[in-house]
C-alpha cells in the first residue's frame, strides 16, 4: 500500500499543504480498457510537477479530459528550479498563472563572473520594449506549483489525485492499462493515452525499461537554499574557482521572501553525505559569505540537495500510447536553466497536437512530429550544455589546462570573457520541422519570425502586448487590406472550423474591425507589421496552437492556408 | 594571411624571449603560461583553421 508522507514538509519560509489522497472507494468504478477499439475515457497524466500540471492545464484549454496522478500528497520539495525565462512566462501566461509570478517573483537580465575577485564577464540579457516579461525571473518552485494546483483545481476538466502512484504500466495498442496503488491499497485505471510526466527518476520509463542516451558528467554540485539578508541586486552570481573551492565553480542565485541560492559544486570523490553533512555546509558557505564581503552575516538553512549534471535524452518520446515529456524524457543539466524551462516547452508542443489526436482530428503520426522537434531541440542543448559543462566541470587534463588559462587570462584579455557565459535555455526554433508550410512564402520574408520561431510579442498599448491576443487555436495573424477578410478566405476558415479545428483569425492595421475576423488590431503606429516584416496588406501568418510560426506569406489564399493547416496537422490528404 | 614571415633577426629575438619566459615561470606554470600563450597568439591570427594547422604541425615529431 502507498503511503505518502501525510505531514507538511519542513520549510522555514513555505506553508505546505496536506492534500487528502483520492480514494478509488470513493469514487465511481473507473474506466477499463476494452479487447479492442477505442477506450473513450480521459487521458492519464503522471506526475503533478511543473510539467504535469502545465500538462493538463494545457488539455483543458482544448476540451480534453484528463486524470492527472501524483504519488505524493503536497508540492515539491525545496525550491528546485528557480529560474524562469521569457519564453516559459509566455506559455505559463496561457495557462493562466503568469500574473502571480510576476507579481511574487525577481525578475533580471545580468549575470556576472567572478575570478579572482574581478568581474571578468558580465552577462547582459537583451529587454525589448516589446517583450512583456523580464529575461529571467526567480520564484521557488513550490509557489509555482502552489499557483498551478490552483489553476487546476479550479478547472473541472481535470482530475487531480494525490497520493496516487502507478506501480505498473501495460501498453497496448489502443491504450495503457495501469496499477495505481493508493493509501488503501491498488486499482486498475484504462486511458487512450499516457502522458509521463514524472519527472528525471521516471516511473514509467522504469516501467518500460526504456533507455536514455548521451553522457551523464563527473561534477556533483550541492544546492542549499539559506535564509539570508544581503544587500545585493537580483542578478546571477558565478565565481570560478574560489579560494575555499580551489578549480570549482560557486554559482548564488537570488530568491523572494529572503532566500538565497547557493551551488557549489564538490571536490572529486567527496560522497553527496560528506557534502550534506551540516558542518561540511555550514563552513563552505560561511567561507563563501566571506568571500563576498559578508562574512559572519547570520544564516538559516531551509533546504539542501545534491545534483550531478547529466545530458541524456530518449532517442523518441513517443512509445505506442505513451508519451514523454519534461525530464521524464531527457535530463539537462542546470547550468543554463534547462530543466523546468525546456519541459514546458515539450509540454506546449505536445498537447495541442495529443487534442488534435483525441478528438480525430488529425492522425497519431501528429505526435511523431512533436517527438521530432523535441528530440531535436533537446539533442541541440545536450549539445551546448556540453561546451558549458567542460568548462565549469572540465572532464581532462588538457581542459582543466585550457579551463585555468582562459581564467587566467581573463583577468587582463577581455576576448576570452564570453566563454564564461553558458548558453541559456532559449525556445527552440523548428526551422526544418515538417509541420512547415512548403509552399508559402517564407523565404520573401526579409524580417520577422520565420518557419518554426516562437513568435515575436509585440507592444500594442498599456499593459497590452500581441500574445495577450492569442489562445490555444491556430492563429492566422492577417494583415488587413480592407474592411472584411476576402471572401473566399473566409469561407476557408469556416470550413476548418465547421469540422472543428480551432481557427481564429486576428485582423491587424485596421482602425476599425475587420469583418470576419475574431478581433482586430489597431496596429496604429504600424509596429507589429514592423515586427512581422510586413509590408502590405493582404499578408498573414500562422501561429500553431504552441504559437510558433508554421506558414507566412505576402499575400495569402485559401488554398496556401488549407496546405499550410494540412500540414502542420500532418493530415493523409488534402482535407480542404 | 599574407603578412610577411618572421625575419632572421625577429625569429631569434621570439626564440630568445619564449626561452627566457619560460626559465622565469618555471616548471609548474610553464604548461599554463604557454596555453595562455597560444590562446592569445590565437585571438591574434583571427583564423581557427590556421590556428588547427599549427596544433597539428606542433604535434609532430615530438
Amino acid at each position: 500500500m502507498h503511503q505518502p508522507h501525510a505531514e507538511p514538509r519542513r520549510s522555514i519560509y513555505y506553508q505546505y499543504r496536506v492534500f487528502d489522497a483520492w480514494l478509488p472507494s470513493a469514487h465511481p468504478p473507473q474506466p477499463q480498457l476494452p479487447a479492442t477499439g477505442e477506450l473513450d475515457a480521459p487521458v492519464v497524466i503522471t506526475g503533478a510537477g511543473p510539467i504535469g500540471l502545465v500538462a493538463a492545464l494545457e488539455l483543458a484549454r482544448h476540451g480534453v479530459r484528463s486524470v492527472l496522478l501524483e504519488s505524493e500528497r503536497q508540492v515539491s520539495e525545496g525550491s528546485r528550479a528557480i529560474v524562469f525565462t521569457r519564453r516559459s512566462m509566455e506559455i505559463l501566461q496561457q495557462v493562466g498563472v503568469a500574473d502571480r509570478i510576476s507579481q511574487n517573483g525577481l525578475p533580471w537580465r545580468f549575470g556576472n563572473s567572478i575570478y579572482k575577485g574581478q568581474r571578468v564577464f558580465r552577462m547582459e540579457a537583451p529587454h525589448d520594449a516589446d517583450d512583456r516579461f523580464f529575461p529571467m525571473i526567480n520564484l521557488q518552485q513550490q509557489y509555482l506549483e502552489e499557483y498551478l494546483v490552483d489553476a487546476v483545481r479550479a478547472q473541472p476538466l481535470i482530475d487531480l489525485r494525490w497520493g496516487n502512484r502507478v506501480t505498473a504500466v501495460t501498453p497496448q495498442a489502443h491504450g495503457v492499462t495501469l496499477t495505481v496503488d493508493t493509501p488503501e491499497g491498488p486499482y486498475s485505471l484504462g486511458t487512450p493515452w499516457l502522458v509521463a510526466a514524472d519527472g528525471a527518476r521516471s516511473g514509467i520509463r522504469s516501467l518500460l525499461d526504456l533507455k536514455l542516451e548521451g553522457a551523464s558528467y563527473e561534477g556533483k554540485f550541492v544546492i542549499a537554499d539559506i535564509r539570508i539578508d544581503l544587500p545585493l541586486p537580483t542578478e546571477r552570481l558565478a565565481f570560478f574557482d574560489p579560494d575555499w573551492n580551489p578549480g570549482n565553480t560557486v554559482l548564488m542565485h537570488r530568491e523572494p521572501h529572503g532566500i538565497w541560492r547557493i551551488d557549489y559544486q564538490l571536490p572529486p570523490g567527496e560522497t553527496p553525505e560528506q557534502a550534506l553533512a551540516p558542518e561540511s555546509l555550514k563552513a563552505r558557505i560561511d567561507a563563501q559569505l566571506a568571500l563576498i564581503g559578508h562574512g559572519g552575516t547570520p544564516w538559516d538553512m531551509d533546504w539542501c540537495s545534491v545534483y550531478s549534471a547529466r545530458a541524456l535524452t530518449l532517442p523518441d518520446y513517443v512509445h505506442g500510447r505513451v508519451l514523454f515529456t519534461g525530464d521524464a524524457a531527457h535530463m539537462l543539466p542546470i547550468f543554463g536553466v534547462r530543466g523546468a524551462n525546456t519541459g514546458w516547452q515539450d509540454a506546449q508542443g505536445l498537447m495541442w497536437r495529443l487534442a488534435m489526436v483525441r478528438k480525430g482530428l488529425a492522425p497519431a503520426r501528429l505526435l511523431d512530429v512533436y517527438s521530432q522537434e523535441r528530440v531535436g531541440a533537446a539533442r541541440e542543448i545536450i549539445d551546448e550544455a556540453g561546451k558549458s559543462t567542460r568548462f565549469m566541470t572540465p572532464p581532462t587534463r588538457g581542459f582543466r589546462l585550457l579551463r585555468d588559462a582562459v581564467l587566467s587570462l581573463s583577468l587582463s584579455q577581455p576576448f576570452v570573457g564570453p566563454l564564461y557565459h553558458w548558453r541559456t535555455s532559449r525556445p527552440h526554433e523548428y526551422t526544418h520541422s515538417t509541420a512547415n508550410a512548403t509552399g508559402d512564402d517564407h523565404l520573401l520574408f526579409k524580417a520577422g519570425p520565420g518557419h518554426g520561431a516562437p513568435p515575436q510579442n509585440v507592444h500594442l498599448g498599456p499593459d497590452d502586448f500581441l500574445l495577450d491576443h492569442v489562445d490555444h487555436s491556430f492563429t492566422l495573424l492577417y494583415f488587413a487590406q480592407g474592411h472584411a477578410l476576402p471572401a473566399p478566405l473566409l469561407a476557408a476558415v469556416q470550413r476548418w472550423r465547421a469540422r472543428g479545428f480551432p481557427l481564429r483569425v486576428v485582423a491587424v492595421g485596421s482602425a476599425t474591425p475587420v469583418a470576419g475576423a475574431d478581433e482586430t488590431l489597431a496596429d496604429a503606429q504600424g509596429r507589429v507589421r514592423q515586427r512581422y516584416g510586413v509590408q502590405a496588406g493582404g499578408a498573414a501568418y500562422l501561429l500553431r496552437p504552441d504559437q510558433h510560426v508554421c506558414a507566412r506569406w505576402m499575400a495569402l489564399d485559401p488554398t496556401r492556408l488549407d496546405a499550410a493547416l494540412n500540414t502542420a496537422t500532418a493530415q493523409p490528404g488534402d482535407l480542404s | 594571411m599574407t603578412q610577411p614571415p618572421l625575419t632572421v633577426p625577429g625569429l631569434e629575438d621570439v626564440y630568445d624571449a619564449l626561452a627566457t619566459a619560460i626559465d622565469q615561470v618555471g616548471p609548474e606554470k610553464a604548461e599554463l603560461f604557454l596555453v595562455k600563450l597560444a590562446l592569445l597568439n590565437a585571438n591574434a591570427l583571427g583564423d581557427p583553421a590556421l590556428v588547427r594547422a599549427h596544433v597539428a604541425a606542433a604535434a609532430r615529431d615530438l
